[in-house]
């Protein structure tokens, strides 16, 4: 056992990591710092390089270059067994030969720990499973095993947790528990984890800063709410959640804010949400910030009028509708049915408004298509 | 009509077969192993007196042919495994897309008559072969020494021979073994060979022990290379039996000796399987 994978504490230090494979770069000049103790998660669609980041982060892959640090420790090149790092695999990789109990040791017993009994029933304890330690893995349930899986990779308190789409095998009610509850673990430990997600829903619930990932680059890094709010790249925006991207021009200036030309229509847009960098835009709002109106209300704040109720989709908690808007876009609203208002049918001709702050620019030679052609569900293994 | 039950149904032809083909001469080859010669009669004209002392007679006779048939076996086995297992290993891991192609090569020699793979081996290992040759020019071997003849090329013919019975239980036991599994445990600090100990080996026992039972049971019954490969000084038991059944037409000692091999081998299989089954391999 080496001395740094006791030793090694501190950040997480990506440099400029680059992963070819032939031709192709499945990462491509990388650099990301995770700050000791924080919930990271790395979120984008199948492909993006999220798994190959991680498993070079694992030592399971070496960049072709760049390095990576753990504090003031190089470990570009450390073997994966000589890091303090520990991993939570895809589809868990227990040891079916052993017990829940043995394979929770494994890790301790490879550092020449002898007395390991304490420890592994603290984890066991932790995951609140300590019935099963006499078990071996395929007696247990998929979500049994991820606790397991999580269980023996945190009894080592490692530096660093990677966590590699733990919560795919699970089905959708045990996975929002499991959200909820790696939050709390991970708080409770005060481990640095680094999560790998195709899951914007997973990786919002969790993560205190998320790194959006497409192509081998990162996109964007944030805050959920910085992300959602304020995303900085049409893929951002379709990626988390939906937007409605409305082309427009600048075509002037008030105080704080920009005034957008939408066909004709102006509307206003705060100067620090703006990520254009001409008078080519696109206005973006997410669909649960509008309001939708029938023509003889009142309405204020950004108002866009002539629409035109295309379709109506009742879910209970909202409605969604499809406004068909004169020069031909469809725009997406989500309405929250709090207001006693009956809802509108297809045909009525309607006004959307919504609050200035709301609004997002984006820059105007952007794809509006990025980030929607891939499904966030889509369960792929990656490479 | 009475229903009966189909998988007794579909079992029935099997057994028949096993009674009428294995059982019944069992039975037959048993009572033979306790007959003696008539007196005054014909070679090989025997009766039923019930002598037990013939398992006596016959293993004190062939005692050195008895252990040479298990030390050969023995060996042969733990050399199989030793060549077959980084083989399966590569071609269970490594194999890639010509993994297919790999276990049609380790088959493919039962194309060839197994006899005729047996006596190709006599020119391996003959003057005119390579080996010899090659052996004597780097000093390995003395200049008069020869191979063939001798014990090392009765083990070698076996350990070749037996080769395929080993290595595709062993792949098939690798195969099955999840590469994550051994990424988690070098995740887990385990470096490459802690690894190969704590993880993949434990996880292909069921192929060890398969493979390592396909190729001892019928080696250690095994006559033909000992007859084609070896000389009088490397008999096996299987050699014996032979002899005993067709040259000298003494049936009670073949019988017998068939037995004695066959109960032996039993026992050490099954202290063995116990022992690879149970042992805590942590």
């Amino acid at each position: 056992m080496s001395d740094l994978a006791n030793g090694a504490r501190g950040d997480l230090k990506l440099s400029h990591i680059t992963k070819s494979y032939g031709d192709f770069n499945a990462v491509n000049d990388l650099s990301l710092t995770i700050p000791e103790g924080s919930f990271f998660a790395l979120l984008g669609p199948s492909g993006c390089g999220k798994t190959t980041t991680l498993r070079m982060i694992a030592g399971l892959e070496e960049p072709t270059q760049g390095s990576i640090s753990l504090g003031s420790t190089d470990i570009t090149h450390t073997k994966p067994y000589q890091r303090p790092i520990n991993t939570v695999f895809q589809n868990y990789a227990l040891f079916p030969h052993l017990t829940i109990f043995e394979n929770i040791a494994f890790g301790l017993r490879r550092r020449g720990i002898k007395d390991v009994d304490d420890a592994v029933n603290k984890a066991l304890n932790l995951v609140e499973l300590p019935h099963l330690a006499q078990r071996k893995p395929t007696q247990l349930s998929g979500g049994q095993q991820q606790r397991i899986a999580l269980a023996r990779a945190i009894v080592n308190r490692p530096a660093l947790l990677l966590l590699d789409e733990p919560l795919g095998a699970l089905d959708l009610k045990l996975r929002r528990q499991m959200q909820i509850e790696l939050k709390w673990i991970q708080k409770e430990v005060g481990i640095t984890f680094v999560h790998v997600t195709h899951d914007q829903e997973e990786a919002m619930t969790m993560a205190d800063t998320i790194a959006v990932m497409n192509e081998g680059e990162i996109e964007q890094m944030g805050s959920p709410a910085d992300l959602y709010d304020n995303p900085g790249t049409a893929f951002v925006a379709n990626f988390l959640g939906q937007s409605n991207l409305i082309k427009g021009t600048v075509s002037g200036n008030d105080g704080a804010n920009q005034i957008i030309d939408l066909f004709g229509q102006k509307i206003s847009l705060q100067k620090n949400r703006s990520h254009a960098v001409d008078n080519s835009i696109y206005a973006g709002i997410r669909p649960e910030k509008f309001r939708i109106s029938r023509l003889e209300t009142a309405t204020s704040g950004n108002v866009l009028t002539g629409g035109k109720v295309e379709d109506v989709s009742y879910i209970g908690v909202s409605t969604q509708y499809q406004v068909l808007m004169p020069w031909g876009q469809e725009l997406m609203v989500f309405e929250q049915n709090d207001d006693g208002v009956a809802p509108f049918s297809v045909g009525e001709p309607v006004n959307i408004s919504w609050e200035p702050i709301f609004t997002f620019g984006l820059r105007g030679d952007e794809d509006v298509e990025a980030g929607t052609e891939v499904s966030p569900d889509e369960d792929l293994d990656e490479e | 009509m009475k229903k009966i039950s189909t998988p007794y149904l579909l079992l029935l032809p099997g057994m028949g077969f096993l009674f009428t083909f294995f059982l019944l001469p069992l039975f037959n080859l048993a009572q033979t192993s306790t007959q003696t010669p008539i007196s005054g009669g014909d070679t090989g004209q025997n009766e039923q007196t019930w002598r037990f002392g013939n398992y006596v007679d016959a293993f004190v006779a062939n005692k050195e042919q008895f252990s040479r048939s298990f030390i050969y076996a023995t060996i042969a086995t733990i050399l199989a495994l030793a060549i077959a297992y980084p083989l399966a290993y590569a071609i269970a891991f490594k194999g890639g897309k010509l993994k297919n192609f790999m276990l049609v090569l380790v088959v493919a020699p039962f194309f060839t008559s197994f006899l005729l793979r047996t006596i190709a081996w006599k020119q391996i290992l003959g003057e005119e072969g390579f080996v010899v040759p090659t052996l004597r020019s780097l000093g390995i071997i003395s200049q008069s020494t020869t191979l063939t003849s001798s014990a090392f090329a009765v083990v070698a013919g076996m350990t070749y021979n037996f080769l395929p019975f080993m290595t595709l239980p062993l792949y098939a036991s690798i195969d099955r073994i999840d590469p994550r599994t051994l990424e988690a445990s070098g995740d887990l600090y385990a470096n490459g060979f802690t690894t190969f100990r704590k993880v993949t080996l434990p996880l292909s026992m069921p192929g060890v022990v398969a493979g390592t039972l396909l190729t001892f049971i019928p080696a250690a019954g095994d006559y033909v290379n000992a007859s084609i490969l070896g000389s009088p000084q490397t008999k096996m038991l299987g050699n014996v039996i032979e002899s005993r059944y067709f040259k000298i037409v003494d049936y009670p000692t073949a019988a017998a000796l068939s037995f004695t091999l066959m109960a032996a081998i039993l026992i050490l299989v099954t202290i063995y399987v116990r022992k690879a089954g149970t042992e805590e391999l942590v």
